[in-house]
């Protein structure tokens, strides 16, 4: 299914673990140092860019243009997990309806999920190249030279991004599910569950 | 005679590097196709490796890096008796400098004392590159990119380990790195392949477990007890159930790596690390008469 970023409510909480989606639209992106720095202070300059859209955890490779503009080379997700201690915050304070990353996230976030209404978007990890040709166009970033190109906030346009979402905003996580059953399998194979 | 100038030599490294980031050696896309043909049709599974397999060929077709995290570069180089190893060492970090510049890896190097990216790819102790002499009189580059995301779910073990119920042998060795498999989940981007080395200290158990990275998918280790562990812990790591990113699945991990050092009577590590299913190895041999061969 094809959702428009900025999206509202409804139509994130009718999504649910196993839904794919293409996502087109306005995102902004951050990882470790964006969430300290969004979770520090409310920063302003973001808030309307975020209401209603998705964050995406990622460290791209971009190319500087002649003319001062960029574009995405690479740009698969990183490893959600570090962002677990912040998560829910950002989501509540910026508006936002979804995550895109990798790995999936913890119990802080899922509760954020279900009472925010947001979702967290799966996206393939090393899929760089399938990724970067769905940002159509980069339109600004935040903190550049304070953070770095993989650590600043990217603010992007995208078209068909794919994703599946794998945590939803009524408490389903398909990363839970399958922790469970591979820690009962793997008690099985070494005969630890007696 | 082979070249002994540093341009020369970072040109040639340069080389390396393009091929390790965008082209992803035959052996694993093959183990890659073959995980896909044993996932059920319409899966999350099934998907995950498709997008993968297509972001390959992507990748190959227009030599853009197949992972924006295109990782610490680790090289091991031999070299003829009395070539210098400083200028082998300098020119490889010239060439991840260089690399950098061009897109072909991403600005990764941060230094942690100034919390700061360095922005050209290089820091203490980036690149990793290890130089060895040998009788040969040619020039060999093995060298592999290590993300982050794989980075952080490696693991080293002691044994005893009483909640793994793993002792001092063989046995307890493969018990952890099926441990560390099942830690993993699917936060290493699995399917992932694993070295693992039994023994040394803390470091270079670590060290040997990458360098066992460096083998062919396919290959099968000439020690038959460990070519047995291998096999068996293959298995077994494909019955967890993880599947390509953790979306469950039959594939798990791609490949097992296992070799071993010595160690201390009152020190037995079992050193596991984790690398993505984008294996991205890359090698050359560079002989006397000017010849290149890609190593694969």
């Amino acid at each position: 299914m094809k959702l428009h970023l900025p999206c509202d409510e409804a139509t994130i909480r009718s999504l649910k673990v196993g839904d794919f989606v293409e996502l087109s639209g306005r995102m902004i992106t951050g990882r470790d140092a964006a969430h300290h720095w969004l979770v520090k202070k409310l920063r302003e300059e973001v808030l309307p860019l975020m209401r209603g859209s998705v964050i995406y955890h990622v460290g791209p490779v971009v190319k500087k243009h002649d003319d001062g503009t960029y574009s995405f080379v690479a740009a698969g997700p990183t490893t959600s997990a570090r962002e677990e201690p912040y998560q829910a915050e950002v989501i509540g304070r910026y508006g936002l309806r979804g995550v895109i990353g990798k790995g999936g996230m913890g119990p802080k976030t899922l509760a954020g999920l279900k009472e925010h209404g947001a979702v967290y978007f799966h996206a393939i990890g090393g899929a760089a190249q399938v990724l970067a040709q769905a940002v159509k166009r980069v339109e600004t970033v935040f903190q550049l030279e304070e953070f770095g190109v993989p650590e600043a906030l990217w603010v992007i346009e995208v078209e068909d991004f794919p994703v599946v979402v794998t945590m939803d905003s009524h408490g389903g996580s398909l990363h839970a599910e399958v922790d469970a059953a591979s820690k009962s399998k793997l008690e099985e194979l070494l005969g630890l569950s007696a | 005679m082979l070249e002994t100038s540093k341009d020369h030599w970072t040109a040639r490294f340069v080389e390396v590097i393009a091929r390790a980031s965008t082209q992803l050696p035959p052996d694993v896309v093959e183990a890659l196709r073959r995980g896909r043909q044993r996932e059920q049709e319409g899966s999350m599974a099934a998907k995950a490796l498709d997008t993968v397999l297509r972001n390959i060929e992507l990748a190959g077709g227009t030599w853009q890096p197949i992972c924006q995290d295109t990782g610490t570069p680790l090289v091991w180089i031999h070299h003829p008796v009395g070539m210098s190893t400083r200028m082998l060492t300098s020119a490889f970090e010239e060439a991840v400098r260089q690399a950098t510049a061009r897109q072909l890896l991403r600005p990764n190097a941060v230094d942690p004392l100034r919390d700061k990216n360095t922005g050209n790819g290089a820091a203490p102790g980036i690149p990793t590159v290890h130089c060895e002499e040998w009788d040969e009189d040619a020039v060999e580059v093995r060298m592999m990119l290590k993300g982050g995301g794989c980075e952080n779910v490696g693991a080293q073990y002691t044994l005893p380990n009483p909640a793994l119920k793993a002792d001092r042998n063989l046995e307890g060795v493969k018990r952890c790195i099926l441990d560390a498999i099942y830690k993993a989940q699917g936060k290493g981007c699995a399917p992932g392949i694993i070295g693992a080395c039994f023994g040394g200290d803390r470091g270079s158990g670590y060290a040997e477990s990458k360098r066992q990275l460096l083998r062919r998918l396919d290959d099968r280790n000439p020690i038959p007890e460990l070519d047995a562990m291998e096999q068996e812990i293959f298995e077994k790591a494909n019955q967890l159930g993880i599947g390509p990113m953790g979306f469950g699945g039959v594939t798990t991990v791609l490949g097992v790596k296992i070799g071993y050092l010595g160690r201390l009577p009152a020190s037995y590590f079992v050193s596991v690390s984790y690398m993505c299913w984008a294996n991205r190895r890359a090698g050359a041999r560079f002989a006397t008469d000017g010849t290149v061969t890609w190593l694969e």
